[in-house]
């Protein structure tokens, strides 16, 4: 079996097994604050960091490449509140259009 | 990916009271059908660019439809393919999808005493607990329980039906293209975190906590295995979550 393989198993199980343990314990768990707010930080920090890594890295250096044409797009699209499908669209089309003229 | 719903919503209900009273009889509200829908097919189309990334990041057609069926977690699921796709090991694919999952659970044990299942409903209405289910349900709170329960369940089905389709539509589609980079699939993968984080950002400091969490990321990746910088970051969360108030 190769590694996607369990990175596809082991992504859906602990993935449901969160979702069933929230259904099943008593509701005072993870009812304290300091809880909530880290809760609300990690999906920050986690996808900030996907964000960095997918487009500045290559391997393990540091890259600019045709990505971060990409990237500065989906930031201009965003503040114009452009909705998700669109910010995606014109981030691939403007970092294809770089890829290929350069 | 929750940026549609949060929204208020201001809706005529003239019959409240026998909505609430009845629930066997009582029909569910047009409006309560209408944005779980809404939401259901918006979300859903967002699939196409889950089903792409995971394609240009080295899954298989049948991975990425099973990660959309089994996972089901918009985030989750671009985390595990995005950490893979750029080499990092099973391991911490995994340990970042499942820090992005917590909040699943979170949602389940504000939906548990709202739908009251058990057994094989259970199972079901576990699947289906995310940003979306979840958050339709608590925007029906002035319309009564039952339209809270039909906008969860609604929505939750909804968003698996399109989620699941349009996956599929975007793994053929970026299949048959060859060089992701030259179609700008590299690109729209981080574009498409950045899309999922832009709502999360209400505040200076998420701002500020996202500039660092990008900042520690790439400055760890020359000297540690891939995956790791990403985890690392959530530490940083965990730091400024957990410390007194």
């Amino acid at each position: 079996m190769t590694t996607t393989w369990w990175g596809v198993i082991g992504t859906s199980v602990a993935a449901f097994a969160l979702k069933y343990l929230g259904h099943s314990i008593p509701h005072r768990y993870l009812e304290n604050p300091k809880t909530q707010r880290t809760n609300l930080l990690i999906p920050i920090t986690l996808l900030s960091a996907l964000v960095a890594v997918q487009t500045f890295t290559e391997k393990s250096r540091l890259v600019i490449d045709h990505r971060a044409v990409g990237l500065a797009v989906a930031v201009i699209s965003l503040k114009f509140r452009a909705p998700f499908p669109v910010v995606v669209i014109l981030a691939a089309l403007s970092s294809a259009l770089v890829y290929h003229f350069s | 990916m929750a940026s549609d719903i949060s929204r208020p919503y201001l809706i005529e209900v003239p019959n409240l009271g026998l909505v609430r009273q009845n629930a066997v009889v009582s029909a569910t509200p047009k409006s309560t059908i209408r944005d779980s829908l809404s939401v259901s097919i918006t979300v859903g189309a967002y699939g196409i660019a889950f089903g792409a990334a995971s394609v240009a990041a080295g899954f298989s057609v049948l991975q990425t439809c099973l990660l959309s069926l089994l996972t089901f977690s918009g985030a989750s699921q671009f985390a595990i393919v995005g950490v893979m796709g750029s080499g990092g090991g099973a391991l911490s694919g995994i340990a970042t999808a499942t820090l992005l999952g917590f909040r699943n659970g979170l949602y389940g044990l504000r939906m548990s005493p709202l739908l009251k299942t058990k057994g094989a409903r259970r199972i079901l209405a576990a699947h289906i607990t995310i940003d979306e289910s979840t958050g339709v349900a608590l925007s029906q709170e002035s319309l009564g329980q039952d339209a809270m329960r039909s906008g969860f369940w609604l929505t939750g089905v909804g968003v698996f039906v399109f989620w699941n389709l349009f996956t599929l539509a975007g793994a053929l589609g970026a299949q048959s293209m060859g060089n992701p980079a030259a179609w700008g699939l590299d690109a729209a993968v981080p574009a498409a975190f950045l899309g999922l984080v832009w709502p999360r950002l209400t505040s200076f400091s998420d701002r500020l906590l996202s500039v660092a969490a990008m900042g520690l990321a790439l400055a760890l990746t020359p000297f540690v295995p891939a995956g790791l910088p990403i985890i690392a970051t959530a530490f940083l969360a965990l730091a400024i979550g957990m410390r007194k108030s």
